[in-house]
């Protein structure tokens, strides 16, 4: 639901907060550990929980996510389990808006129609679909739209004003600036670049602007949410489960790191 | 025909041929992809485009190719008089060059001043090489470490021609991933990068574009059938990887209907498990490296790497307009199995004095299964798109022979 994202940045917004979004994608390393994870992350800190769709063939993600969907895959994760797992996780909370991020075969593999209506019935608030421009809309966005799901749109370095406009036509929940021309995990951003490029796009609309791409830091955490709504971390969070072998330590790292964001947004 | 049932009319506005095509791309690349195309539309009307085209297509690659007729391949099976359309002549020794000048020249009137692109066997890669030392601008090509290993002579030519040759272990390490990891650079460099894909696949307007520089195949074909024969062929018949030798033969003729025409796909060990490549023949639609069309994939659309004896035919999609054209009916694909292959491989070199490369031997092989159905007064064009030079290796191994 839309809903669920304008309220959490409300609510923020109240407190002069920003948002944590954190990513981390389903069944990574496995099942088991990937649903503890997720479940730890409100706790930790995280606003609003980005679940990526494992796809073999991620073309705008770097290493560290390649490897992350790859993980996933060979331990046997599947869509269907990807939603098994939301719906444990909504058992216990029913604030923290989820946003699924993916590449669209999965998606039209699985049936459009029959996807739209398992995010409904499971409660995910909005979609990030990497290869579906807004040239694509009529593919999945439009029935989204109707069904009251987020799209969530990517603006990039490379978006033209004429395109902006076009994109800021039909978007809902928030704004994804991808802040580098770039792959995820790849270039580290020029913050003072990504500011005036985010404050460019606050003058044409009112809904919520959140940053990601490259952000690894703290401090990158901090400057960005002094311009932004939301601040978006993704690989640093993914590679934790890559360099650590013991489940307690992935554990215990992956909140401190989301513990140390948060109180940097 | 009259303009509505043309077969020839696609893409559409939005990239599509049917359903098939499309842009899904990262919104990244689609102000990139949007310029191209309309730069591409603005050389294709372009005299002078065209004509410098036209004279390094003569004077570079050795164009128009010969179209050949296979006497004694056609005395030895007994059937409908056979001819070889040779691009296997051409300059780099397969039909991939007619396409790489085409997007070449298109770069530089772009202002880009690096190419990037993917290979498998590493013939594209030959080709794009070559072209960027041609026009004197540096290029990366990328390629799966498997396909490194199994194709070390292109590796070396491509590196003798001054490319950089970045070995790609994401995934599964052959050519999908090599097309992924080109993307994954192009996105990240798109302010002087021009992306030289070597199929008829990928966004729009890729697909179109290719088709185009491929078309001089079936335009030649035409001209020289009328000319040796009077007449149009019966039949046209073309291996099938990403589907450009393919396209590029079948395009102008594709409102002959009088004309059968067939795309041969690589069946490798068999239709009955993963071991192939067939996409069309034994896939389901999906979307892959920014179109929609036919693909290897599992039940959970996971991609599915494919196998061929060819790493040429080596990949798990297949060009939009091919899928759109099996739906329509208008061309007829199928499978051929590698030891298939091979054996046409072998029959073609000891009859014609022409080793062919594995890619063709596919279509041989399919020339050879339907000789017997077929009437002498019949003319079969079969397109002999590259040259065996770079297979010999693979052959060795396959007939567990030491060179
Ligand atoms: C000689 C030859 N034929 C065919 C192919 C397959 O490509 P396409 O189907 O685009 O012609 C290749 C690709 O490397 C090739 O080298």
């Amino acid at each position: 639901m839309t809903e669920r994202i304008d309220n959490c940045f409300n609510k923020l917004k109240l407190i002069n907060k920003k948002a944590l979004i954190t990513f981390l994608t389903a069944g990574d390393p496995n099942y088991d550990l990937s649903l503890e994870l997720i479940k730890s992350l409100p706790e930790a800190g995280a606003d609003i929980v980005e679940i990526g769709m494992p796809f073999s063939d991620p073309m705008a993600d770097g290493p560290a996510i390649q490897a992350s969907s790859l993980r996933a895959i060979n331990s046997g994760h599947k869509m269907e389990k990807t939603f098994e797992m939301i719906e444990s996780f909504r058992k216990n909370n029913s604030h923290t808006p989820i946003i699924l991020m993916g590449y669209f075969n999965p998606i039209y593999n699985y049936g459009v129609r029959n996807f739209i209506e398992k995010i409904i019935d499971i409660q995910v608030d909005g979609v990030i679909v990497v290869d579906l421009p807004p040239e694509e809309d009529n593919e999945l966005c439009d029935a989204l739209e109707s069904a009251n799901v987020s799209f969530i749109r990517l603006v990039t370095p490379t978006t033209t004003p004429d395109r902006l406009n076009k994109i800021l036509q039909k978007t809902s929940g928030f704004l994804y600036y991808v802040s580098i021309a770039g792959i995820t995990g790849s270039k580290r951003p020029e913050i003072n670049e990504v500011k005036t490029a985010v404050q460019v796009i606050k003058t044409k609309t009112k809904i919520p602007v959140s940053v990601g791409f490259g952000i690894r830091t703290k401090e990158d955490v901090k400057r960005v949410s002094i311009f932004s709504d939301g601040v978006i971390v993704g690989s640093v969070l993914v590679d934790i489960i890559k360099d650590n072998q013991r489940e307690a330590d992935i554990k215990n790292k992956i909140v401190k790191t989301v513990k140390e964001f948060a109180s940097a947004v | 025909m009259d303009k509505l049932n043309s077969y020839k009319l696609g893409p559409d506005q939005n990239g599509r041929f049917g359903i098939f095509g499309g842009r899904f791309v990262a919104e990244t690349l689609m102000p990139l992809i949007l310029d191209l195309e309309k730069s591409y539309q603005l050389a294709k009307k372009d005299d002078s485009f065209q004509s410098e085209l036209a004279y390094l297509n003569k004077y570079y690659t050795g164009r128009p190719s010969p179209l050949y007729f296979a006497e004694r391949l056609t005395n030895y099976l007994n059937t409908a008089k056979i001819y070889f359309k040779r691009d296997e002549l051409n300059h780099t020794g397969s039909h991939k060059i007619n396409n790489c000048l085409g997007q070449i020249l298109l770069a530089r009137r772009m202002g880009k001043t690096r190419i990037i692109a993917e290979t498998g066997a590493g013939q594209h890669g030959v080709a794009v090489a070559t072209v960027s030392a041609r026009f004197g601008l540096p290029c990366v090509i990328y390629m799966g470490a498997k396909d490194i290993e199994r194709q070390k002579p292109n590796v070396f030519r491509m590196k003798l021609l001054g490319a950089e040759v970045v070995p790609v272990r994401s995934g599964n390490a052959t050519l999908k991933d090599a097309m992924n990891e080109a993307l994954r650079d192009w996105v990240a460099n798109v302010n002087d990068t021009f992306y030289i894909i070597g199929t008829v696949a990928g966004p729009h307007p890729y697909p179109e574009m290719v088709r185009d520089f491929q078309s001089i195949i079936g335009k030649e074909t035409k001209e020289q059938i009328l000319d040796q024969e009077g007449r149009l062929p019966d039949q046209l018949i073309a291996c099938i990887g990403g589907g450009s030798n393919a396209m590029g033969l079948f395009y102008p003729f594709l409102d002959d209907t009088s004309v059968k025409i067939t795309g041969i796909e690589a069946g490798g060990m068999g239709l009955q498990g993963e071991k192939h490549c067939a996409s069309l023949t034994a896939g389901r639609p999906g979307v892959l490296h920014g179109n929609r069309t036919y693909l290897l994939q599992d039940d959970d659309g996971q991609i599915i790497e494919g196998h061929s004896i060819s790493a040429g035919l080596d990949y798990p999609g297949i060009g939009p307009e091919h899928a759109w054209l099996k739906e329509s009916g208008r061309v007829e694909y199928i499978a051929i199995t590698d030891s298939e292959a091979v054996e046409a491989f072998k029959i073609c070199t000891k009859t014609e004095g022409i080793i062919p490369a594995l890619e063709p031997s596919h279509a041989i092989a399919h020339l050879i299964n339907i000789a017997p159905n077929l009437s002498k007064n019949d003319l079969v064009v079969m397109n002999l798109c590259g040259r065996g030079d770079k297979d010999i290796f693979t052959i060795a191994e396959h007939l567990n022979m030491e060179i």
